[in-house]
């Protein structure tokens, strides 16, 4: 069976797996309930996004991993977020599944994508007032230097936010010898935090 | 009337009665060294070879630390079992607060002690950076030996404490508290 008949609006996505499709972000609420109750698409596997990178247009494209259970068929369906780059957003899927909801907290963490008509949308893994989108591509693997979150317990350990850059990374392995040669290895491990990596040495 | 031979040296008690001389510290550390009761502050898999340690076939017990506790009003030594975020951080120092003095904190294992394999802007890097801790233990996780191991560095640590002393000089006399990197 082929969806674009049904759902005219589908485009055929590129995929190595499972079929896929793109679908417009006003049309998705309407997709993923006719997908639940009329295709048997009961189960949403995985909910996340991809950030395509600063200056792309879409920028954040959410991805939705649906199983049939009872062909054991998975469909993929991405879905370009509304918005500007700062500010993204796509309407919820949390009334249709249960399980979007904490699948939609987790994606509005690591990426700010608002979903809205969300019932809850608070942070789920780093704590409230944490500034930053991590999985957002100018957000620096290290981290940021920042206050600690709790002000009386930064003031009586000294404890402070510090950025954990990888001492030598990123570690990859050699794709050379043997398997039990490749374990991946930090090419270089001369740097961390108190010394500094020499300028132009390669990405963190 | 019989005389005393090598064996009676240590304590013979019808050569010095039912009296036994010693020094208060002495006597201190030896009921705390051999009754720690652990706040089990388990976060990731070190928390799993923990409940191995608590459990019949490594046995704890045998060393007077089976009483795990799970309120910090009723422990004195916290083991840090596992990765230690900056968002948990805040709850294991408020944790930490509550328990009574005298404490003792015991790393478990490579995220603990220093962040271990999580080289992440979401870890605290080292669970130093907010409690003193008295004993570190490698491992990813540790096995359950290194951790019975550590607990008796810890009781070997707790036997050489001057309480009287710090009493005396007062808790918070920088020179009786703990070292290391903040």
């Amino acid at each position: 069976m082929n969806l674009k008949e049904t759902f005219a609006f589908l485009e055929e996505r590129p995929s190595k797996d499972c079929p896929a499709y793109n679908c417009p972000a006003g049309e998705l609420v309407n997709l993923m309930q006719a997908l639940r109750d009329q295709h048997g698409y009961s189960m949403l596997v995985d909910l996340t996004a991809v950030d395509e990178g600063p200056g792309h247009e879409p920028r954040f494209i959410a991805v939705y991993h649906l199983l049939n259970l009872e062909t054991f068929a998975y469909l993929r369906i991405a879905s370009a977020c509304e918005g500007d780059a700062a500010s993204p957003e796509i309407p919820t899927v949390s009334h249709i599944w249960a399980g979007a909801n904490w699948h939609e907290r987790e994606t509005y963490d690591m990426f700010g994508i608002r979903f809205k008509g969300h019932p809850d949308l608070r942070r789920i893994l780093m704590w409230d007032e944490y500034p930053h989108y991590p999985l957002r591509k100018e957000f620096p693997l290290a981290g940021f230097d920042m206050d600690f979150q709790a002000p009386d317990v930064a003031e009586r350990t000294g404890v402070r936010i510090q950025p954990a850059p990888m001492a030598g990374g990123p570690f990859v392995a050699s794709g050379e010898g043997p398997m039990s040669e490749q374990e991946p290895r930090a090419k270089d491990q001369s740097w961390h935090e108190q010394h500094k990596k020499p300028a132009g040495s390669g990405t963190a | 009337m019989t005389t005393a031979t090598e064996q009676d040296v240590g304590y013979n008690s019808k050569i010095e009665g039912n009296v036994i001389f010693s020094t208060a510290d002495a006597v201190i550390n030896w009921v705390r060294s051999n009754s720690v009761w652990p706040m089990p502050m388990g976060l990731a898999c070190c928390a799993i070879e923990l409940m191995g340690v608590g459990a019949s076939k490594f046995d704890i017990a045998r060393f007077g630390m089976e009483v795990m506790r799970f309120s910090p009003r009723q422990s004195d030594c916290m083991i840090v079992a596992g990765t230690v975020t900056y968002k948990m951080a805040e709850a294991v120092r408020r944790i930490y607060d509550q328990m009574a003095e005298p404490k003792w904190v015991v790393a478990m294992g490579a995220c603990a002690s220093s962040g271990g394999m999580y080289r992440s802007y979401a870890v605290l890097q080292g669970v130093d950076r907010i409690l003193p801790v008295d004993v570190y233990i490698s491992g990813c996780p540790p096995r359950p030996e290194a951790l019975i191991d550590g607990m008796l560095r810890l009781q070997e640590k707790i036997r050489t404490e001057k309480s009287l002393w710090q009493i005396k000089a007062g808790r918070d006399n920088p020179e009786h508290l703990p070292t290391g990197p903040r």
